[in-house]
């Protein structure tokens, strides 16, 4: 388990050295100057100029990536050329709207996954059955962002049980749960419906093996045999994709926040990249990339530790 | 034919047939703004109502369609382009560095939030259609890869691939001439649904913004522009979305369908 572990460890090492390495590329090729495009058209060349060395701007590529790296594994992710505050400051603010929101969605997803792939798995090819599988197609095919802005027509404009957009702060705690129930369920029910067809064919998988057949005759009714022996090793690949699905909703969470206007990571991205603040763009994707490849690290330990036929498989 | 391949078919039918005939033909012309007419419901007039300039919802969801269609093909193609190649190679080199630089190669772009740097790439690069394709492109590329490496490994050793090796054919022509044909099934399947998946990607593209420019109809534009007039004109709202749904779910029952007909026993990855 440990080289196993240490192995992938340095496979996170290097994906992170390299995904850092592509960020910081792709946004150095971008058009624009940051030092013009803050002082506008009309600025002097030597302002220009001045501005470019206060911001480190001239100085060679190498070098910019490497204070950049430095920086940022010492949590000082540097000033935003725009706002001229802290980068780190303004993306631990808005992480307390996005994090919230992709563990909220990431409960509900696995609140009506679950019991919905179970059920069906239960009841193969009976109706039950073919009513969750019809749902969940159609669960996967509807865009988060459309979904959205159904829920705001029906929840918040017809009925007026939640508000269209917005989001007060957590110091009203109830209030601020309550802005984030829309967009939670909007960004839950496609990933629950992957969930819950991944559920159901691992269950399925699950209750044709032998110890099932061996808890049966032992005298365990079906619903025993399911539930004691079929779900729990049923979850094994279940978890895989759970942790696949917190990056997705972290990720996409990007573009059900412009549909809320919620304060979060997304909204930050957008504005920033309309400002020609790459500092902030650089540091939020690169943020969101190191959340993405952790979780996946930590699934795959989870699954390790889970699935010992694994470690000797890779 | 299973109800699942029928389904499918039809609605893919539908919505390619239609996006092939706004290049003729269309009930209304797309550019034409009638402002009198703005946000009319459904009627004999306008099937599907008009939008915020008064321009027909049919005629732009048609138009829209192209839109969608060309940008999600052209991004499988690409991932199958690049892709299967590497997939091959890499089967064919088993255990090689080759084959370890393009797994790794492809761990790594798969553990990148794909939403994240498709907007990266269309906000740095300048948002529209031609820069959508490739940011949804670049992220089919593993998925090919891991397939075709995975469904050319076990055919290495079968037997007509040895009397092929023996003959004394390279690598790359076992694989293009035996290899490839027998994974060309699992390919067709996973790529309806890579299809499906990039007409997604397009819509969240468009609707931030990034993908498609006016006056270019793309169906997740006029959800954006929808946004602040669903109070007044739900339809304006509801119709492209449903184009959306619909389309998606037809290329996934058309996948599923398919799968079944063409081998029951393969399963694809649904990424």
């Amino acid at each position: 388990m440990l080289s196993y572990a240490l192995k992938r460890l340095a496979i996170l090492a290097v994906s992170l050295a390299v995904a850092s390495l592509v960020i910081f590329l792709v946004v150095e090729v971008a058009p624009g100057d940051p030092a013009s495009y803050m002082l506008g058209i009309n600025a002097r060349p030597d302002t220009v100029a001045a501005l470019r060395t206060e911001l480190g701007l001239d100085l060679p590529k190498w070098e910019r990536y490497l204070a950049w790296i430095g920086g940022m594994l010492q949590g000082d992710f540097g000033t935003s050329y725009t706002y001229r505050a802290p980068v780190a400051q303004m993306v631990t603010e808005r992480l307390w709207v996005s994090l919230p929101l992709a563990l909220y969605a990431l409960t509900l997803s696995t609140l009506i996954a679950f019991p919905a792939g179970i059920y069906a798995a239960a009841r193969r090819g009976r109706a039950g059955d073919i009513g969750v599988m019809g749902a969940t197609q159609l669960g996967i095919a509807v865009p988060n962002f459309w979904f959205a802005m159904l829920l705001v027509l029906l929840f918040a404009l017809k009925l007026r049980w939640f508000s269209a957009g917005g989001f007060p702060g957590w110091e009203t705690p109830l209030a601020a749960l309550k802005a984030l129930t829309l967009p939670a369920v909007a960004l839950a029910l496609p990933q629950a419906a992957i969930l819950a067809r991944v559920m159901r064919s691992s269950l399925i998988d699950i209750l044709h093996e032998d110890f099932i057949r061996t808890a049966r005759a032992k005298g365990l009714s079906r619903r025993q045999a399911l539930w004691r022996h079929g779900v729990r090793n049923a979850l094994i690949p279940v978890l895989t994709i759970l942790g696949l699905q917190f990056s997705f909703l972290l990720a996409g969470a990007i573009i059900i926040e412009q549909v809320f206007f919620l304060p979060g990571l997304g909204r930050l991205i957008f504005q920033a990249i309309t400002q020609r603040d790459l500092i902030v763009v650089e540091s939020v994707v690169m943020l969101l990339v190191f959340a993405v490849i952790s979780v996946n690290f930590l699934t795959d330990l989870a699954y390790a530790a889970a699935d010992p036929r694994l470690r000797a498989a890779r | 034919m299973s109800r699942n391949l029928i389904l499918g078919t039809l609605l893919t039918a539908l919505f390619t047939g239609a996006a092939l005939l706004s290049f003729l033909w269309t009930p209304y012309d797309t550019g034409a703004l009638v402002i009198a007419e703005r946000l009319q419901p459904p009627s004999a007039a306008h099937w599907l109502g008009t939008d915020h300039f008064g321009r027909d919802i049919l005629s732009m969801i048609m138009v829209g369609a192209r839109t969608s269609i060309a940008v999600a093909l052209v991004a499988v193609g690409i991932g199958m382009g690049a892709g299967v190649p590497l997939g091959l190679a890499a089967a064919a080199r088993r255990g090689g560095w080759l084959d370890e630089v393009i797994m790794r190669g492809n761990d790594l772009i798969f553990a990148f939030p794909s939403l994240v740097i498709a907007i990266l790439i269309t906000a740095i690069f300048g948002p529209g259609a031609t820069n959508a394709i490739i940011a949804i492109g670049i992220f089919n590329i593993p998925v090919f890869a891991r397939l075709a490496r995975g469904a050319a490994l076990p055919l290495w050793t079968r037997e007509f691939v040895m009397a092929a090796r023996v003959a004394g054919k390279s690598a790359p022509r076992i694989s293009a001439e035996h290899i490839l044909p027998n994974i060309a099934n699992l390919l067709i399947v996973q790529g309806t649904i890579q299809f499906s998946l990039g007409i997604l990607a397009e819509a969240g593209l468009s609707y931030v913004g990034l993908g498609a420019q006016p006056p270019v109809p793309s169906w997740g534009r006029m959800l954006a522009d929808a946004q602040t007039m669903v109070a007044l004109a739900p339809h304006v709202a509801i119709l492209p979305g449903l184009a959306i749904v619909l389309m998606v779910l037809g290329l996934n029952l058309l996948g599923d369908g398919l799968r079944d007909r063409l081998d029951p026993r393969l399963r694809v990855v649904r990424a």
